[in-house]
């Protein structure tokens, strides 16, 4: 037994001294990992770059039917319980002009999926992707960030602000144009 | 009061002489000590005033009073900031100071940072700081705002929770932790904002998560090395709830197998809440401790038919092995989210000719409760203000009168309901005086109206189902600050403020009540009158709790942290958006104009006389 040990205590040192040693001499970029494409900050060195956009926020974004199912399932996944109707509670407010981690779709997608540090559930295997866009596209209409055509336009429960379709525009609310 | 006797007249030499013989004891004993007063704690769960400051009740009784006098109805006008220390950390500041010989302790909300100063130096520097480094997520999960209620010292040792779900014990004099127990868990929801009280060698600890369908617990830990002795839950079966052959309740609502099981539907007891986040009170002489329990979940009562046993109640429990003795429930079925966590004083008083052991509780759902604590029966529940959701308690059967025009329930809209969400009182702590036989409460005046939602079980999220919109109740002012006559069963005064009184309160000797306002007032009042005496503008809302010591130059201080939040105040603490009605579970609508009238912030302040 004690023979083993020490025969096997050399092999193992030095499987983790190949660990150690390894080194990636091309690492992936930060945009292109796929899992995290979004900056969370518009400070980049150098001048921001053009943030990648996925094709798949443009098609939620202005689309009523869409929109419509992520104020469903805004109530449906608890969000609602944390943000209350975009006035926050647990969690920040979502109806205003202020963003943690951004307003861009992409952003609001990468929140949802993955979460955030303090506080935001990572909801990655329980809302299915489509879904999460949907959601994110609802999101931005509660600070007036969707068009007026496509957001919604009732309220089936009691009235807690004007529909969507109504509500101003966050970034501009109360500053003369 | 002092006098006893007057000079007997026209009375023979001999009965003179026999009388005086019976009075002399009586004479030297009146004039020895002042009489005692009609109502007062029993003397082991408040033993005399030691000028120190060790557990946020002050004492087991809970009564928040103090012996010192030096600052006194006269002279409090006088009062001047001795020093203040910034926790640097704005959000709401729930925590009293604790001060243990020369030394202030104080936690701040998360991430839990605990401060010794030393009140012997000038300007009481820093002696220590600890961080615990909670884990952030836990932030998202904190029903209503990310508070902590205070520590309790013991044995020289600092016992405090962080909103993480641990327990730690640090050593009084260097601030080293000695022990940290994981003994919450943030992924189901599950955090702890409360205050620990140290009982007998056991650390008592309480999980808060009713708004997250958390299944309410309390613990008693080691003092010594953090382990967990005993887990009471507050729902579930007889077994887990430490129910035996001593439990004895009262009220035939209350007896029977297993009804944390069968008064819920199938498994929902498991998601139930019950939690026990506010105040634990001790008396050694029955060797019980009394402790309340939180709100059902989910806020909606659809979604739960029952009395959902054992939420929204009371329990007595033997503290050495957390055995159930009796239990009460204020709300049986709660509608309304009528949390039962507050705070219970105990007192020894004549009830109706008889002296009664009693604890007295200003509820959640607007009445003032009076129980004798040895059995649990109901002595008197009269409301201390403004209540529709109820029309009183019925004394024989123990059990609250349920308003037919306020149920709630899925996707219908009830309107105007008082108290709210929030109570004609949360854990905002009263202040009893022997001298005065007044309870000095702070609460709110607000109505609401609530819709039933449907809701799924996502274990982490919340589990409330229940859009709730809070408004200013009758007469407009959002708060009051009641001296409430215990023995007479009704108001002695009552100050109406602006906003809720969302801060504790303390009383002395000196017949001096002091609370916060959420504006940023800390005021005095006469205990006697309510009479405004001195009033101080600190940076930001108050919400703590105050408390009074004697310093170690043997003058009398006054301490309170300022910085507002906690439920009523997160829409300046979290920053929220006044437009949406429901924002902060409907609290942030009664709250529109905080915002102008405050800011975040978190400082202590310190006041003593010139
Ligand atoms: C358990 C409470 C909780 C739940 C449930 C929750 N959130 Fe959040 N959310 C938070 C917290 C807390 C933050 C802030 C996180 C931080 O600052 O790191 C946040 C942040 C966000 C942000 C970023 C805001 C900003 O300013 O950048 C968005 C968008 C968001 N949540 C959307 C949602 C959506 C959509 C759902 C439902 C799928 C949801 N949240 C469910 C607590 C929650």
């Amino acid at each position: 037994m004690r023979c083993a040990v020490a025969v096997l205590f050399p092999v193992v040192l030095m499987l983790v001294a190949c660990q150690r040693e390894e080194r990636d001499t091309r690492p992936q970029s930060a945009l292109g990992s796929g899992e995290q494409p979004t900056p969370v900050t518009t400070l980049e060195p150098g001048g921001q770059r053009p943030s990648p956009t996925d094709n798949k926020a443009a098609s939620f974004e202005a689309n009523a039917f869409h929109l419509s199912e992520g104020k469903r399932l805004f109530g449906w996944f608890n969000c609602s319980g944390c943000h209350a109707n975009g006035g926050g509670g647990m969690g920040p407010a979502l109806m205003d002009e202020k963003w943690i981690y951004g307003s861009s779709m992409e952003s609001i997608h990468a929140t949802i999926r993955d979460g955030r540090p303090n506080g935001m559930p990572s909801f990655r295997d329980k809302i299915p992707d489509d879904q999460i866009w949907e959601l994110a596209a609802f999101v931005r209409s509660l600070s007036g960030n969707a068009p007026s055509s496509a957001a919604p336009s009732r309220n089936d429960d009691m009235m807690a602000h004007p529909s969507e379709n109504r509500m101003p525009n966050a970034a501009t609310l109360g500053k003369s144009p | 009061m002092t006098k006893r006797s007057s000079a007997p007249r026209k009375h023979s030499p001999g009965a003179i002489a026999a009388m005086l013989l019976v009075c002399a004891p009586l004479l030297t004993a009146a004039s020895e000590s002042p009489p005692a007063p009609a109502i007062s704690p029993p003397a082991a769960a408040a033993p005399p005033d030691d000028g120190q400051w060790t557990m946020p009740a002050k004492n087991y009784a809970s009564t928040r009073y103090s012996e010192l006098a030096e600052i006194n109805e006269g002279n409090v006008k006088n009062l001047q900031v001795a020093f203040t220390f910034s926790t640097g950390v704005n959000k709401g500041q729930e925590a009293a100071p604790l001060v243990v010989g020369s030394t202030m302790y104080i936690v701040s909300p998360f991430p839990n940072i605990v401060y010794a100063l030393d009140l012997s130096k000038p300007g009481a520097p820093m002696k220590w700081k600890y961080e615990p480094n909670p884990e952030p997520a836990a932030q998202g999960v904190a029903c209503c705002d990310v508070v902590n209620r205070g520590a309790a010292f013991a044995d020289g040792r600092i016992f405090f929770n962080t909103l993480d779900g641990h327990t730690i014990a640090l050593d009084a004099n260097t601030g080293q932790p000695v022990w940290n127990a994981h003994v919450g868990n943030i992924n189901i929801g599950e955090t702890i904002t409360m205050a620990p009280l140290v009982v007998k060698g056991k650390v008592l600890v309480g999980n808060s998560g009713g708004e997250m369908g958390v299944r309410g617990w309390v613990k008693a830990l080691d003092a010594g090395d953090g382990h967990v002795v005993w887990t009471a839950y507050n729902t579930g079966p007889d077994k887990e709830v430490l129910i035996g052959p001593d439990f004895k309740p009262h009220y035939d609502m209350d007896k029977g197998k297993d009804l944390g099981v069968t008064t819920w539907p199938p498994e929902a007891w498991k998601i139930g809440g019950g939690n026990m986040w506010g105040w634990i009170s001790y008396d050694p002489d029955l060797n019980l401790i009394f402790h309340g329990t939180g709100n059902p979940g989910p806020w909606n009562p659809d979604l739960r038919p029952g009395d959902n046993k054992w939420t929204s109640g009371i329990f007595a429990r033997d503290p050495d092995t957390g055995a159930a003795k009796w239990f009460y429930q204020w709300t049986p079925h709660d509608l309304h989210d009528y949390d039962g966590i507050n705070e219970q004083i105990l007192l020894d008083m004549n009830w109706q000719g008889k002296p009664r052991k009693v604890l007295v509780r200003p509820e959640r759902n607007g009445y003032l409760y009076v129980l004798d604590r040895t059995t649990g029966e109901v002595l008197s529940a009269k409301p201390y203000g403004p209540v529709n959701s109820s029309k009183g308690v019925d004394l024989k059967t123990g059990r609250l009168i349920e308003n037919p025009d306020k149920l709630t329930g899925t996707g219908k809209v009830v309107r105007d309901i008082c108290p709210t969400a929030s109570g004609l009182k949360d854990w905002q702590p009263s202040a009893f005086s022997p001298n005065t036989g007044l309870l000095y409460i702070p609460h709110n005046n607000l109505c609401m109206d609530e819709e039933g939602v449907e809701v799924n079980y996502i274990a982490g999220t919340p589990y409330v189902g229940m859009n709730v919109r809070m408004i200013a109740g009758p007469g407009g002012n959002r708060g009051a600050f009641t001296a409430w006559d215990i023995a007479a069963e009704k108001p002695a005064w009552s100050l109406k403020e602006n906003f809720p009184v969302w801060s504790g309160a303390v009383v002395t000797a000196g017949d001096v009540v002091f609370y916060g306002t959420m504006e940023g007032w800390f005021k005095a009042v006469s205990a006697k009158t309510g009479d405004l005496l001195w009033q101080f503008k600190t940076s930001s809302g108050i919400i703590g709790q105050p408390i009074t010591y004697r310093g170690p130059d043997g003058h009398q201080y006054v301490a309170i942290l300022s910085g507002v939040g906690g439920w009523a105040g997160a829409i300046v603490s979290g920053d929220l958006d006044p437009r949406d009605a429901t924002a902060a579970l409907g609290f942030v609508n009664a709250m529109k104009d905080l915002k102008n009238a405050t800011t975040a912030g978190g400082t202590l302040y310190v006041f003593r006389l010139p």
